[in-house]
């Protein structure tokens, strides 16, 4: 089973690899959309660090949204989805596997940049390890809900809206939690609340999305 | 003649709903080991549909799916590993080389096969100068080979189903399409298909189900 998991995800990320083009939407789309901020909103700094936790949050969600309609996509239409179906190996491992390798091209790049981006809105040190470690154990979460709209929504026309208004909705704790851990630092109460409730979400995500989407794939695909 | 074996693959009584429209009903079948099927009918008699409620993507209206004797879905990880389908769409990645192609099909089908035996199947299918191209830039006819390399390369399943096998192939794949298909049958093998060109497989048992007899 772990070697079926790790044949997927290399399967993935060699793929993703030879379409590098299509890896850089999402990272493109937090960073521009990160930017805009301080442009939009104007230079003051206080207010830009104020704002900056939930702007990269935000973006991030939006960033995941808008890619992750595609997970299945190229493999529904060339008929590999079908043979997934067809195996003798549990489709919710495969399912985990498209998903981690997902997370591995368009969450963890996100996370690595997010220092970069904590430069523009005035973030101190401390504050953006911060961001980066509720994004690095949000993320994966977003990932995973997302797999489950994705599945949901596949052959659909329209999927794209679709998707969002199946998603966001699911996104709403770990955004209140993800950009909340650092206003709470501020206010001097420590962030492991918020990491750990980040984490629940994560270990239920964990356990309940692969199932969902390999069930709604399999009814997608009658 | 061998005696008669036990029956691979039922069905009793089928019924086949797609949209609105009502496909085919009562469809009894039964496809023993050795046993060639040839499912014929007009466009949209409902070949497809059979084959995919046969391999278990889709679902029957009413009726029931049997395999080696027992209710389908109540031994669906030995019908899943016993069968091998192949239908319109390849399962071919356009990035991928055709060997690594068959890698990751085999991979996810959780079948290892040696890479030999995999680069004999392409070889054998006629790629053999195509090996390390992407399969972008392959033919429509050498991609359906692609796919196909894969029942070359194949000693696991005893049923094959395949969906209009021959399209797209010229006249050398067909041939050795059909020898594989023969070879298959003689091992005790059982294959269903479909297609709409005369192509002449050596088998010992056979026979030609036609879905317009069950039309509603």
């Amino acid at each position: 089973m772990l070697s079926l998991f790790v044949s997927v995800v290399r399967r993935d990320l060699l793929l993703a690899w030879r379409r590098r083009s299509d890896v850089l939407t999402a990272l493109g789309f937090f960073l521009l959309v990160t930017s805009l901020f301080p442009l939009g909103v104007g230079p003051e700094p206080e207010q830009l660090s104020h704002i900056a936790a939930g702007v990269m949050w935000v973006a991030a969600l939006l960033a995941t949204l808008l890619s992750v309609s595609r997970l299945f996509e190229s493999d529904e239409a060339d008929g590999t989805l079908e043979q997934m179906l067809l195996s003798v190996e549990p489709l919710p491992v495969i399912v985990l596997g498209k998903v981690c390798a997902y997370w591995l091209l368009t969450g963890l790049p996100l996370v690595v940049i997010a220092p970069l981006i904590g430069l523009q809105f005035n973030l101190s040190a401390d504050e953006t390890l911060i961001v980066c470690a509720t994004l690095l154990v949000g993320t994966p979460s977003l990932s995973l809900l997302g797999a489950v709209g994705a599945s949901l929504t596949l052959g659909l026309r329209g999927g794209g809206a679709l998707i969002a208004l199946l998603v966001l909705p699911l996104y709403v704790p770990v955004l209140i939690f993800g950009a909340g851990a650092l206003d709470a630092w501020r206010a001097g109460l420590g962030i492991q609340s918020h990491l750990a409730l980040l984490s629940a979400v994560l270990l239920v995500a964990l356990a309940v999305c692969p199932l969902a989407s390999a069930t709604a794939l399999r009814i997608a695909q009658d | 003649m061998p005696e008669p074996s036990a029956p691979l693959l039922e069905t009793r009584a089928l019924t086949c709903v797609r949209g609105r429209a009502r496909l085919f009903a009562g469809l009894d079948l039964t496809v023993c080991e050795g046993e060639l099927v040839h499912v014929a009918g007009a466009n949209g008699s409902g070949k497809t549909s059979l084959l995919r409620i046969l391999c278990g993507l889709s679902e029957p209206e009413s009726g029931e799916v049997r395999w080696r004797g027992q209710p389908a879905r109540s031994v669906r990880d030995d019908w899943r590993g016993g069968m091998l389908y192949l239908g319109h769409r390849n399962g071919v990645k356009d990035d991928f080389t055709p060997l690594e192609n068959l890698h990751a099909s085999a991979a996810i089908a959780g079948e290892r096969i040696a890479d030999t035996v995999l680069l004999e199947a392409l070889v054998d299918i006629g790629l053999a100068a195509r090996l390390d191209v992407p399969a972008r830039s392959l033919s429509q006819g050498q991609r359906r080979r692609v796919a196909l390399a894969r029942l070359l390369a194949d000693t696991r399943s005893a049923l094959w189903i395949l969906d209009e096998p021959f399209t797209a192939l010229d006249v050398r794949a067909v041939a050795v399409l059909a020898a594989a298909m023969a070879a298959h049958l003689r091992r005790g093998g059982a294959l269903i298909y479909t297609t709409h060109q005369p192509v002449d497989i050596d088998a010992e048992r056979r026979q030609t189900l036609n879905l317009d007899d069950y039309a509603c």
